[in-house]
């Protein structure tokens, strides 16, 4: 009778274990940092085979600085084997959860967003650059096993919502501190009626709230989206536990939100914000890039165009391709948006849509901190449908209303 | 460990982007990242850090796992910092990196002289009554002792 964090972890929540991880991987960011302090300790890579390296920060590269860090740690996966995805691949936890995560496996990322992949009933935590070089240097970490909030999920999504406004609105609930420490564990029937990229969104946010990890259990849906890689695996079964909290969340409940600018955790409907002019509307990251949010932005876009500047970014090689075959993106590219090269894009503030001074976006992103998008500039985080509405309005719109 | 400063005193909800921008994050120059500590919070803190102890209020060095925020405080010669509470991956990093971190409710005034014995687990402001800070894992005590992670491996831990 335990946690599905206690079950992956074969401990009880609260103890201290060492664990071998089975996926551990860095990004162009945190690969930087990685590699200096693994040279630093001095010792082989353990398992070379375990370690993937993927660019997708800034990438292409956006400085000779940044070309010459990436150059450096390019050059270091290719002479030790390791698995390497580089510029133009796409997102780190989009390009680990086709098909290289599987359920009941440790993943460790050097990227707080890696609770991402909980959405394949994996325990995926996020951990700083000196973490990542140990794992290189010896194969394990330690980790203290989470108390988790069984977060139940019942009835469906109805209107416009979409997975990431019930993500907002459980960040909201919880607060950006109220599960530090803890896992998230979402599960009911309103969790089987999620597809994988809806429960990849939903896991994404679990850091939003400082959760360690977020996780669904593995089961018909997961098996069919693996199986579609090659892999055979099996459905997880809740087991009755000791959880440190307990909440429901009605799916027939959750309507359009956004995240006011500067926290995640406040949360509104869109509604109530409406009319505010926006400068710069985005649609992608590890949170809401992947074909399904391009292929529902293509439909709501469709035969109109867009009246601020909108930009795309796909979460990886795959998912913008699926656009090109499928005439997603030319869709997308005749309503007036532009298409960046699958990546973080201007998440992080750095490149592909940086906004000014006094600028307003409405991002599909999963932060919205101060100046974290362009110094001076501020961040709604919402949906996919809300990001349709609103580019289409030149001020943020709920998609409810939107014909 | 015995450690003193006086207190520089921050918010709650901290983020590692305002500790250090992600503008600033792609440099081969690790002094950066101490010259623009906390720019967007106040532009001014980032000279004034030798030698302090930052209290913050609770879920310090929340958001991006970016290890450059617990280095850069570090090497700005930040004596410990003092939350009630902490975001996980900033607590590791700071630990991994020999950055002394507390969890303690902290009553204290800016620029008021704060004591910390670790190894006694308690803290204090001023002449006010000791606090005590909540305990650290053996293991976490035993990279802070060691002076990081690293230093840790190196010796063959």
């Amino acid at each position: 009778m335990a946690t599905l964090s206690e079950r992956i972890l074969d401990a009880p929540a609260g103890t201290c274990v060492d664990r071998k991880v089975d996926r551990a991987f860095v990004h162009d960011g945190t690969g930087v940092l990685t590699l200096g302090t693994f040279r630093e300790i001095g010792r082989d890579l353990a398992y070379p085979d375990r370690i993937s390296v993927l660019f997708d920060h800034l990438a292409p590269a956006n400085t000779s600085v940044t070309a010459d860090l990436q150059a450096d740690l390019r050059r270091f996966a290719r002479e030790h084997g390791l698995s390497f995805s580089d510029v133009g691949e796409g997102i780190c936890h989009q390009l680990m959860g086709e098909g290289h995560v599987l359920p009941g496996e440790l993943v460790i990322g050097a990227d707080s967003h890696t609770c991402t992949l909980g959405a394949f009933g994996a325990f995926a935590t996020g951990v700083g650059a000196t973490d990542m070089a140990a794992i290189w240097a010896t194969g394990e970490t330690w980790l203290r096993v989470p108390e988790t909030i069984r977060v139940e999920l019942v009835g469906r999504l109805g209107g416009m919502a979409e997975p990431k406004d019930l993500a907002l609105s459980y960040v909201g609930r919880l607060g950006m501190d109220g599960a530090t420490y803890r896992a998230l564990e979402f599960v009911g029937e309103g969790a089987q009626t999620l597809s994988i990229a809806g429960r990849m969104t939903c896991a994404n946010l679990a850091i939003e709230a400082g959760a360690k990890a977020g996780l669904f259990y593995a089961d018909e849906v997961t098996r069919r989206y693996l199986a579609g890689f090659g892999h055979n695996v099996s459905v997880q079964h809740p087991e009755e536990g000791e959880y440190a909290r307990e909440m429901t969340i009605d799916l027939g409940g959750i309507e359009p939100v956004v995240a006011l600018p500067g926290r995640v955790d406040t949360v509104r409907p869109v509604t109530e914000v409406e009319g505010t002019p926006v400068d710069q509307v985005f649609v992608g990251t590890c949170t809401n890039g992947r074909f399904e949010d391009l292929e529902r932005l293509a439909a709501l876009l469709q035969g109109k165009r867009v009246r601020v500047r909108t930009i795309v970014v796909p979460a990886s090689r795959r998912t913008l391709l699926e656009a090109v075959r499928t005439g997603v993106a030319e869709r997308l590219l005749e309503a007036g948006v532009t298409i960046g090269p699958p990546g973080c894009g201007p998440c992080l503030g750095t490149h592909l849509g940086v906004i000014g001074e006094g600028e307003v976006c409405l991002s599909t992103a999963n932060r919205n901190f101060t100046n974290r998008m362009g110094v001076g500039g501020e961040v709604f985080l919402g949906s996919v449908a809300t990001a349709a509405a609103t580019a289409l309005a030149g001020a943020l719109t709920s998609p409810e209303g939107v014909p | 460990m015995r450690l003193r400063g006086p207190a520089i005193l921050l918010p709650a909800d901290v983020d590692t982007d305002l500790i250090i921008a992600g503008r600033y994050l792609r440099t081969r120059d690790p002094s950066t990242w101490v010259a623009h500590a906390f720019e967007d919070l106040d532009p001014t803190l980032a000279g004034r850090l030798a030698g302090t102890v930052l209290v913050a209020g609770p879920n310090f060095g929340c958001g991006s796992s970016r290890e450059q925020a617990a280095r850069a405080l570090r090497d700005a010669g930040v004596v410990a910092v003092v939350a009630p509470s902490f975001a996980r991956i900033f607590f590791r990093n700071a630990v991994n990196l020999g950055l002394p971190v507390a969890e303690a409710v902290l009553d204290c005034s800016e620029g008021e002289m704060v004591e910390l014995d670790l190894a006694a687990g308690l803290v204090r402001a001023g002449t006010r009554p000791p606090v005590a800070c909540r305990p650290l894992s053996q293991r976490m005590q035993a990279i802070l002792e060691a002076g990081g992670l690293v230093e840790l491996l190196r010796r063959g831990a």
